[in-house]
């Protein structure tokens, strides 16, 4: 196995506890496309780990087992020690493609995951409006998803999933939808959400850049057959200010150290 | 469609027609064609007459039994085939080769099974209209964003939830589309039912106006008969319309 804890062997105290573990998965898919084999990863608590690859190395498929979408062929995960048998409250998904109601508005939307868990409307409507304020789209209750912009679509499917109010939130590339621009914005905001909130982000995305300019752990998977090649800790980034990270130094040898390994992947 | 700058009132071109039928009428050259004037004063006639409101309520009752049977069973079963695979393998084909039937050659069977009375003619409507709303609700389902399921899975979702909540949202407007179409077939089951079965409702007086040849009674109950079900058609497209506004964004 070609996994090795690059960088933290010798911080090994200073990890956290895991949150999530996931061990030994392989998924098959009708007993010919072998997804994933024999993948292992633990994901801190209170950190978001970025999970990295190329296409068709199975970051979406690793991320749906989590989330209990997918049952594995073999292996198991546990969130807090309990292993995975479906979706559960502890988990909330973020989709790449938003997975919005069309036909609701952007409050229905946003306390959707609540309504699905049974809490009242009052209340779950004072959960949403709370987390509406949070993402920046106070005034757009009433609106539809296709009255809103690929970033604010965005915005509400991420309140969606802070509403639930879950330890660990699985984002299956959440920004590749949206513009330049507004990704860089989600990226900031990103970070100061996961210093805010005590949660675990698990934050599957293809984007180098990205990946290490939100991530405490990068997790690079590679194809053929599917595996973790190498998982990476950024020591100084996150103490410093979200303008300054692109600048660097550390920053930019890891994006080039991920790209050298990656390169001879992609076609 | 504007003139000189008017713009024309929706279906002007209804009273060219209209006027076309007069003059036909006048023209004394068929005696199976009277002029409109004369089947609208016939139908002013009748209207109150007790023979054409039982008619009327008879043929309500049994359109709206019919109706509503077919809706009610043919949406969840159109969601549920588009949802489970052996469902569907299972009851597809024959969901199809009763699309396509020819029901009218049903109809005796039916009268066998069914008695010669209401039953036939409520089952005769229902049997025309379910099958496009099978057939549409399970398309609405098929075409369904794969991330809205596993959206709801995520968080929990039961099967009635999922159902209720994602499914039938999401295909509702195939499922308006298939139910305006089967709408307008089952205004042709409840005419057909009323003519070959029982000789009740408009089926009967369908028979006793043309037996007698009383052309302006059988247009004018031709004509109430075509407005209802072109009202009911419209009414429903209207519908679907505000629905439709995110078809294209599932």
């Amino acid at each position: 196995m070609a996994t090795h804890q690059t960088e933290s062997s010798a911080l090994a105290d200073e990890v956290p506890v895991s949150a999530v573990s996931a061990r030994n998965i392989s998924k098959t898919y009708g007993g010919e496309v072998e997804a994933l084999r024999n993948l292992s990863l633990e994901f801190p608590r209170g950190q978001l780990t970025s999970v990295l690859g190329p296409s068709g190395c199975g970051k979406t498929t690793l991320l749906k087992i989590i989330a209990g979408l997918l049952e594995p062929t073999s292996g198991e995960v546990e969130v807090n020690g309990k292993p995975v048998t479906g979706p559960g409250p502890d988990r909330a998904f973020v989709f790449q493609d938003f997975a919005l109601l069309p036909w609701a508005n952007v409050l229905r939307n946003v306390s959707f995951g609540l309504e699905l868990r049974g809490v009242t409307k009052t209340e779950r409507e004072g959960i949403a409006e709370k987390y509406i304020g949070n993402v920046g789209l106070s005034g757009f209750e009433k609106s539809f998803p296709h009255e809103l912009s690929g970033g604010m679509r965005q915005r509400v499917g991420l309140a969606r999933a802070l509403a639930v109010d879950s330890q660990v939130l699985l984002m299956d590339e959440p920004f590749s939808a949206v513009d330049e621009q507004t990704r860089r914005k989600f990226q900031e905001d990103l970070l100061s959400l996961v210093s805010k909130e005590n949660k675990t982000f698990i934050f599957v995305t293809h984007s180098i850049e990205e990946a290490v300019y939100v991530s405490d752990q990068v997790a690079i998977l590679l194809p053929r057959p599917s595996r973790v090649h190498e998982v990476l800790r950024p020591k100084m980034l996150r103490s410093k200010g979200v303008s300054d990270i692109r600048r660097d130094p550390e920053y930019l040898d890891m994006v080039d150290r991920i790209w050298a390994s990656l390169r001879s992947y992609v076609e | 469609m504007h003139i000189n700058g008017y713009r024309l009132p929706g279906m002007s071109s209804l009273i060219l027609w209209g006027m076309l039928w007069e003059l036909v009428g006048h023209s004394g050259l068929t005696f199976f064609l009277p002029p409109l004037s004369e089947v609208i004063a016939t139908l002013i006639e009748i209207a109150d007459s007790p023979a054409f409101l039982k008619a009327l309520s008879e043929t309500s009752r049994a359109f709206i039994t019919g109706v509503f049977s077919a809706v009610v069973i043919g949406i969840p079963v159109g969601i549920l085939m588009g949802k489970n695979r052996l469902l569907d393998e299972l009851l597809l084909p024959w969901v199809n080769i009763f699309l396509s039937a020819p029901l009218t050659a049903l109809v005796p069977v039916l009268m066998v099974l069914f008695g010669f009375g209401m039953k036939s003619i409520v089952i005769t409507t229902t049997l025309f209209a379910i099958w496009i709303i099978i057939l549409n609700a399970r398309a609405g389902v098929m075409q369904i964003n794969r991330s809205l399921v596993e959206m709801a899975n995520s968080f929990g979702a039961t099967p009635w939830a999922a159902f209720a909540k994602i499914y039938f949202w999401a295909a509702l407007p195939e499922i308006l589309g298939g139910v305006r179409i089967g709408v307008i077939r089952a205004v042709k089951g409840v005419i057909i039912g009323q003519l070959l079965i029982s000789i009740v409702g408009f089926g009967a007086l369908f028979e006793l106006y043309s037996a007698n040849f009383l052309m302006g009674h059988f247009w004018a109950v031709l004509i109430v008969l075509f407005g209802l079900a072109f009202s009911i058609s419209e009414a429903l497209g209207a519908l679907e319309r505000r629905f439709s506004y995110y078809a294209s964004k599932r």
